[in-house]
Formats: structure tokens, sequence, C-alpha cells
């Protein structure tokens, strides 16, 4: 059911700019399925009774060799910055600031975290070189993108 | 909201709406229709809406909703009539964790009215297209959790518009199909009540506070006399009229949302001490047979 979404002309509209968008590049479209990379998340807030103040921490795990890393804020209900160029290998942090809880969801399914709350983060490191158009699952209108060059 | 808030806010959207306000109760209705005095009529219909508790929210915006909740769950339980129904419009939880799920379930059971009766919203749907909402909640819903029912002569559909990954709200070809089925055999002057999540109408769609494929579902309902739509998702009181659809956006229990656009995003609003109950409240609906609008009466949590 959900794949007929594209027939609609509404609900097209805004989906179309997404795939167009992935139609354009030259380079390779963001892989299908699971991808050879790794993904980690951590919680500031390990329980519900915590108070609702966590500063963001790191999980301390070392980025992956020869990569960067880089940091993607999630704020005022968007990614910033929304778009990211990364060579291959980088690992990419996002933070949640927000009192609201977001997701970092990759379109093509490359990627997903689980729910972070405020101060929660959630890592992966790109090994594929691509373009990886992402979003917040619970507020799809917060779109953002991830260019891994080669 | 205050009642000049409610009247400014009615007025940058142009709806042709009466509000009027008494002791912390907000009563709305179209300007052409009397409010039907249902309260009087012990034959009337009556239910309650609640909406958008978070179970499991933490922010500075109310950090007690589990306790927000409670209170809300006291102030049905203590109306001077039993309501046939408790509709929640969602959002039940924050995180859709199984510990939410059960939390919130539990405490509805103490609800004291006839049936418990809810709609999915995203955030009970975070990451797993509403599978534990529906192990939770969806017992005799059909497709992804959307069914529909009669009462005193009134026909209910309650829709599922939270589970894609749409910039806006989405119900899909399957729900449309049911909806323009549900309401095929029904004589076109049958009351209809549709509940769902996120508004049915284009509130503030740069915050996705509309639904994408909605003008379908209410073209299949267009015959009908009396459509009234309630919603939940926008954590702020809101009427609008279009046509013979009047729909009502409910508050919530748990932090109020900005107006729209009146913040640069849809982020919880924390208010000074001692003013979020005012924010937050219940929703009691009745209707009499032979009346053709609903009675709409919004009350802050006491």
């Amino acid at each position: 059911m959900r794949n007929l979404r594209l027939a609609l002309p509404v609900a097209g509209s805004a989906l179309l700019v997404v795939v167009a968008a992935c139609g354009a590049t030259g380079t390779a479209a963001a892989p299908d399925g699971p991808a050879p990379a790794t993904q980690a998340q951590t919680h500031a807030m390990p329980t519900q009774s915590a108070a609702g103040q966590g500063s963001p921490t790191q999980d301390g795990s070392p980025a992956q060799k020869g990569g960067q890393t880089d940091s993607v804020a999630i704020r005022n209900f968007a990614f910033a910055p929304a778009m990211v160029t990364v060579p291959v290998g980088t690992t990419i942090t996002w933070t949640n600031d927000d009192q609201d809880a977001h997701t970092v969801s990759a379109t093509g399914g490359a990627f997903k975290s689980a729910a972070l709350n405020n101060g929660d983060t959630f890592r992966f490191t790109f090994s594929k070189p691509g373009r990886y158009d992402y979003l917040c699952s619970i507020h799809p209108f917060m779109t953002a993108t991830v260019v891994v060059t080669p | 909201m205050t009642r000049r808030q409610l009247l400014r806010h009615t007025a940058w959207f142009g709806s042709a709406v009466v509000l009027t306000v008494a002791g912390g109760e907000v009563v709305s209705h179209v300007a052409d229709q009397p409010v039907p005095a249902a309260a009087a009529d012990p034959t009337a219909l009556r239910f309650v809406q609640v909406s958008d508790s978070h179970l499991g929210f933490t922010g500075p915006a109310n950090t007690a909703v589990e306790e927000s909740f409670g209170d809300a769950i006291a102030q049905i339980n203590a109306l001077p009539y039993e309501p046939a129904f408790v509709m929640h419009t969602g959002d039940l939880t924050h995180l859709s964790t199984a510990a939410q799920f059960d939390q919130v379930k539990q405490m509805m059971h103490g609800l004291r009215t006839g049936q418990v009766l809810t709609v999915p919203g995203e955030h009970d749907s975070v990451d797993d297209a509403g599978q534990k909402y529906r192990a939770a909640f969806g017992a005799g819903t059909r497709g992804d959790g959307w069914y529909s029912f009669d009462t005193r002569g009134v026909h209910f559909i309650a829709l599922v518009n939270t589970l894609s990954l749409e910039k806006l709200g989405h119900l899909g070809t399957e729900q449309l199909d049911f909806v323009r089925q549900d309401v095929a055999g029904l004589s076109s002057d049958t009351p209809i009540v549709v509940f769902s999540h996120i508004p049915l109408f284009a509130m503030y769609p740069a915050w996705g506070w509309g639904t994408d494929d909605a003008v379908r579902a209410l073209g299949y309902l267009r015959r009908f006399s009396s459509v009234t739509c309630l919603n939940g998702h926008v954590h702020q009181l809101f009427t609008k009229t279009e046509g013979n659809v009047t729909f009502h956006s409910a508050t919530t229990t748990a932090y109020p949302l900005p107006q729209p656009g009146r913040a640069p995003a849809p982020t919880p609003v924390t208010l000074p001490a001692g003013k979020l109950r005012d924010a937050l409240g219940i929703r009691e609906v009745s209707y009499r047979a032979g009346t053709r609008a609903l009675a709409i009466k919004d009350r802050t949590l006491t």
C-alpha cells in the first residue's frame, strides 16, 4: 500500500523531489538493503525517570580508521547542517538537542536510528560513496542529505 | 489558551465559528446553528475526546506528563454522566516503547466509560509502522488499525494517518477504499464523526499539520449533511468549517505547541509556572437525535 503513494498527485510532489534528486546525481545512489557500515547509538538518559536535562554524551568508541568524524545537530526541528559532504569512511554523529524526540532515517534504508530523546546520539559510518537523503520519521518534514565522496 | 487567543486564532484562519467561554469551558459551534441542548437530554449521546498524552516525555514543558494524564482521567471520571466512550486521538506514548504502551493502557483501564477507543499518533509508531500500537490497541480493527462503528444513530470512523514517511499525514489507497465502502450504504442524513490524529484539513502544512490525501476521504463524505472531524496532533484548540464539514483540533494532556507560524518550529512550549494546566484539557462531545450539529465543550484541566 505504501508504495502506491507515488501515484497520488499531492503525496507524490514531495517525494518526487527526493527521487529526482537521487537520480540526477552522477554518483552512485545510496545502497539498498543492509549497508556494509557500522551504526551505533547512545542514550544520554537511559531511564525514563531521569530528569529532562540530559547532556549530550559520546559513547567514547573511536571513529573508523582513516575516516573523519562529522557532527550534525538536531535542533528546532531541523538537521543542521542540512547538507553534509564527507569522504568515504567518515563517521557522522547526530545529536538531538530538542526536547522532542527525533529519528535519523535514511530514505533508501541505509541507516535508521531508534527514537532519540534529548541528548541522545546516533553514529553511522559511511563506507560507500553516494547520496543519502534522510529524514526524521516522527516529523517527516525534517529532511537533510549526506553526500559521500569516493 | 485564552478566549482572546482563541478568537485571534480563529480570525487568522477566517472560520465562521462562534466561541463562548464560561468558567474555563470553551463551547464552539457553527455560527448559524444553535448549540444542541444535549446536556439536559438523558437520551443524548455523550462521549469524551482526549489527546496527545505523550507518556514518557521528560522535557521542561511538562516534567510530569503521567500525572497530567492521570488528572485528565480523574476529571473524566468526575463528570456527572458516564460517557458512551472515551476516544484518545493519538500520541498516547512519546517513544512507542512497550513500557509506555503498558502504562497508558493500564491508566486508561481506570476510565469510567463504556469503551476506550484510540487512533495512533506518529509517536505511537516511531520505528515499527504501528506494530506495537496494534498489539496494544488494534483488536477488532482493520488494515493498519482503522475501523468504524455506529452509536445512537451516529456513524463514527476512526482513521490512521501517521504511518507513512511523508511530510504530511497520509491515509493511502487501501484506507480510502475502506472509507468509500464504509459509508456507501448510509443515508445522507446520518451524522458522521471522523477521528484522526493529524488534522484532515490544512492547518499548517509547513509543520506537517495536514493530511495529503484527506480531500479524497472528505469527497466520499460530501453528500452527508453533517460531518464532524475530531483530531489531535497540534496540541491546541482550533475549529474550522469547510462546507458540510466542521473540524475541531483538540488540545493535549501533556504540553502545548506554538500557534502555527508563531515560532521557528513546532517545539514544545514551556509556560510560566502555574500556567500549564490552562493549556491542557479534555473535550466533551454530545449529540441529540434530530439535531444537525454536535456540541463540543473543551474544558481545561482542573
